[in-house]
């Protein structure tokens, strides 16, 4: 990034569900890292990622070390802004008591701009 | 300007990795350079030593091998994705007390540190994935 850029917050998009894949495992470490670095990182979870903030979650079936410890974590490695689109939550039958944290809903018709206003954006 | 690229598709799996070369070399093309390509998720597999296609398939492997060895390009693997891939280099080999490698030449296994680092220092960070 340009020095003009250096205050701008990094975006880590993350759209899978817990278990299936690594996407969101492999997402989240990069956040972390992100955030170990100094970088302020907000996280964005849309489509089938707002699944990953579902409460009461353990580990999976099949040896899945899953990711809701990585999220509890969040708040430690000051990782609090946690953007959830309301679309993709509703769309799930969804609201915000399930979720595990608190997070700030936004509207699918947002995300364009959103997007524009952080750098780098990591998609998961 | 100077762009890196995050790669996260297997090769011959998907077509990120295709897509990604083409991409690398109309950038180059233009003038531009192309410092660091990240591989991380299943992009790892692009650094296996042991990969061989069919002779009239593109050579994935050695052609990022070319851009290392004609534009400098560093190809940096995620350490952590790809050692439980199998994707493993010399030191980490002995260190795990495993028979052989399988990093090819030029890649080298790195931190995603080394990904942050990336998105900040240079212009551009472009992704490809599946």
């Amino acid at each position: 990034m340009n020095n003009e850029d250096s205050s701008t917050a990094m975006l880590v998009v993350l759209r899978h569900a817990p278990h299936g894949s690594s996407w969101l495992r492999e997402g989240l470490d990069v956040a972390l890292v992100g955030a170990a670095f100094g970088q302020t990182v907000n996280l964005l979870f849309l489509g089938e990622g707002v699944q990953a903030l579902m409460k009461d979650q353990q580990k999976g079936p099949l040896g899945q070390k899953g990711t809701h410890p990585t999220l509890d974590m969040l708040a430690m490695y000051d990782i609090d802004t946690l953007l959830v689109d309301a679309d993709s939550l509703a769309q799930r039958g969804l609201t915000e008591a399930d979720l595990q944290l608190p997070v700030t809903l936004i509207t699918t018709s947002q995300l364009p701009f959103l997007f524009t206003q952080y750098a780098p954006v990591f998609n998961f | 300007m100077r762009y890196a690229l995050l790669v996260q598709g297997a090769p011959y799996s998907h077509q990120a990795a295709h897509s990604a070369l083409r991409f690398a070399s109309a950038l180059i093309d233009r003038g531009h350079r192309l410092e660091t390509v990240f591989f991380y998720h299943d992009g790892v597999y692009n650094a296996q030593r042991l990969a061989t296609p069919p002779q009239d398939e593109p050579h994935l492997i050695e052609a990022w091998q070319r851009l290392h060895h004609e534009q400098g390009t560093a190809l940096l693997v995620c350490v952590a994705a790809a050692l439980k891939r199998g994707v493993i280099d010399e030191r980490e080999s002995r260190r795990h007390d495993k028979q052989g490698h399988s990093l090819a030449a030029a890649f080298e296994l790195t931190g995603v540190g080394q990904l942050v680092e990336a998105a900040m220092t240079h212009d551009r960070l472009v992704t490809f994935s599946p």
